[in-house]
């Protein structure tokens, strides 16, 4: 038993990985006929706080909630794969991408994410204040805009063979090349 | 009840997501940068075996638990899939997380993610609200 949690407590390689996020589509699909998709939660949970007579808000958000457990479940193995089962070594990176991330100045030992950004010492900076606030508007706007995210559209909507998901997953890399070349130095360069 | 099961799925699917690294920041300024096969491989076999999976399932006209037929309603083109899907790649890369690694992160115990979830649930918001105004 317990190396078998040991083996689980190494990171998985995408090929283990990649066919397991794979299954979950007709997983969904076989047994509740749904399909995958998470930036729909934000919505759902915005229907359900905060509506105030917002046309795009106003729909029986509790025949969604389904996909409020399945985010909810998402958190909870965030949990388990972060806690019990955590990977014992930083992230292993390249040479090569260690040089880019400490170029932003983002320190490259600090295991599964930089505490710097995402730890408690980043309520005290402005710079981590700036990009998860920032950051995170962009990832709810643009998703709603977009009619999904990564999972609604790279994974299921590939998946399903659906061409404007293939173009919208062209323009979620266009954002991110021109984020992460152009943009992005001018936001990590903060105090 | 019925919708443990989809607490248990999200369950597997953030346990995985967090296990091979995909939550990662790291990973994500790597996958930008063209430094590593890691996500490609990852965003690459989950497609292939999706689209089997898809293929398989219509071929075999699988029906769900519940008995129904499974319909996989269209994705539509509109603005939104190049303007939002800009604005989405943009908050990705600079946040270095997407909306599963959100939720994951809060449960690894990562307490700053919860600005990116306060901020993402915001700009849901605000786009349900200018919705009307914006090019579709």
């Amino acid at each position: 038993m317990s190396t078998f949690i040991e083996w689980l407590s190494q990171p998985w390689p995408w090929y283990v990985s990649g066919p397991l996020i794979g299954i979950t589509v007709p997983l969904l699909l076989i047994t509740g006929n749904k399909m995958l998709g998470i930036s729909s939660s934000l919505r759902h949970t915005c229907a359900a706080v905060y509506p105030k007579n917002i046309p795009f808000l106003k729909y029986n958000w509790k025949a969604e909630s389904w996909n409020l457990f399945f985010a909810g479940g998402i958190f909870l193995g965030g949990l388990l794969g972060g806690s019990l089962l955590a990977n014992p070594d930083a992230v292993a990176l390249t040479a090569e991408a260690q040089a880019s991330v400490e170029a932003l100045g983002v320190s490259a030992q600090d295991g599964l994410l930089p505490e710097s950004l995402f730890g408690w010492e980043a309520f005290g900076s402005l710079r981590a204040w700036i990009i998860l606030v920032l950051g995170g508007f962009m990832i709810g706007f643009g998703a709603r805009y977009a009619g999904g995210c990564t999972s609604g559209h790279a994974i299921m909507g590939l998946s399903s063979l659906q061409w404007p998901s293939l173009v919208t997953v062209i323009f979620f890399f266009i954002g991110g090349l021109l984020m992460t070349h152009v943009l992005a130095p001018f936001f990590y360069a903060l105090p | 009840m019925k919708n443990i099961k989809f607490l248990l799925i999200g369950a597997l699917f953030g346990l995985i997501l967090t296990k091979t690294e995909a939550v990662s920041w790291y990973r994500i300024q790597e996958m930008f940068r063209f430094q590593s096969f890691h996500m490609y491989g990852i965003i690459g076999s989950a497609v292939v075996v999706g689209l089997i999976s898809v293929l398989l399932i219509r071929f075999f006209k699988i029906k769900s638990l519940g008995g129904e037929d499974i319909v996989i309603p269209d994705k539509t083109f509109n603005k939104g899939s190049v303007i939002g899907g800009t604005i989405f790649g943009m908050g990705w890369a600079l946040a270095g997380a997407c909306p599963g690694p959100l939720y994951a992160l809060a449960g690894a115990g990562y307490p700053a993610i919860w600005l990116a979830i306060a901020s993402a649930l915001f700009g849901t918001w605000l786009y349900s609200y200018l919705r009307p105004k914006l090019p579709h």
